[in-house]
């Protein structure tokens, strides 16, 4: 990992088109504002990493009892 | 074509019902075709089924009838990369983690499923929203019965 030591106001460039800076520091918090190109999606990692694994686990074993279950879930209070 | 499906065997779609996901699912980028359709009859819930992987498919839901309190609200980039043009084009739907009971069932309200019904495109996107996360407990669809 490349590794930069900026300060406040201070940018990387990441190729033509993609600008990191720092806009501020706050004790152990770092606030950082990115310029890229629309088709650059930018995520909070933990956050995706949650998405991911919601993902995965979502998309797992379904037991064939469950869909009666589905079924009377959406019909309670008819 | 047909499709064949983990819930419902094989099932005849149009190259039209095939949703496009240019960027595929976290998890699944290199999934990118899906077909959107009923898992049953008479529930509220959809599969949102892998076109070349069987064995994968999503159990989702529109969470607005779930959640009507839910706000979705798309991003610039989204809108772009989706073609949206019209609002009332657009279909969210929420991705449900099934559980043993079903009452355990949780909706990723962080995460939803945004599809452009008319472009045929859709993207899961991230919001920013800090009160959404990826396990709400699923709760009774909202019944309109008048009080009094």
């Amino acid at each position: 990992m490349l590794v930069l030591t900026r300060k406040k106001d201070e940018a990387i460039k990441i190729g033509t088109d993609i600008e990191v800076r720092i806009i501020e520091v706050d004790g152990g918090q770092v606030k950082i504002g990115i310029e890229a190109p629309k088709n650059v999606e930018i995520h909070r990692k933990e956050i995706y990493m949650a998405i991911q694994q919601e993902n995965k686990e979502a998309s797992g074993p379904l037991d064939p009892a469950l869909v009666e279950q589905m079924i009377r879930f959406t019909h309670k209070g008819d | 074509m047909n499709v064949q499906t983990k819930f419902a065997g094989l099932v005849k779609a149009d190259q039209k019902d095939i949703i496009l996901f240019p960027g595929g699912i976290p998890s699944f980028e290199d999934e990118r075709e899906f077909l959107l359709h009923h898992f049953s009859e008479n529930t509220p819930f959809y599969c949102l089924q892998s076109v070349k992987t069987p064995a994968l498919a999503f159990i989702t839901a529109d969470p607005f009838s779930f959640f009507p309190d839910y706000q979705v609200e798309l991003s610039a980039q989204t809108t772009e990369s989706l073609s949206i043009e019209e609002e009332t084009d657009v279909s969210v739907f929420t991705i449900l983690t099934v559980n043993e009971p079903f009452e355990q069932t949780t909706a990723n309200l962080k995460g939803p499923v945004v599809i452009n019904m008319v472009s045929g495109r859709g993207k899961q996107i991230v919001l920013q929203n800090p009160e959404y996360h990826t396990r709400h407990r699923l709760q009774q669809p909202s019944l309109k019965k008048e009080e009094g």
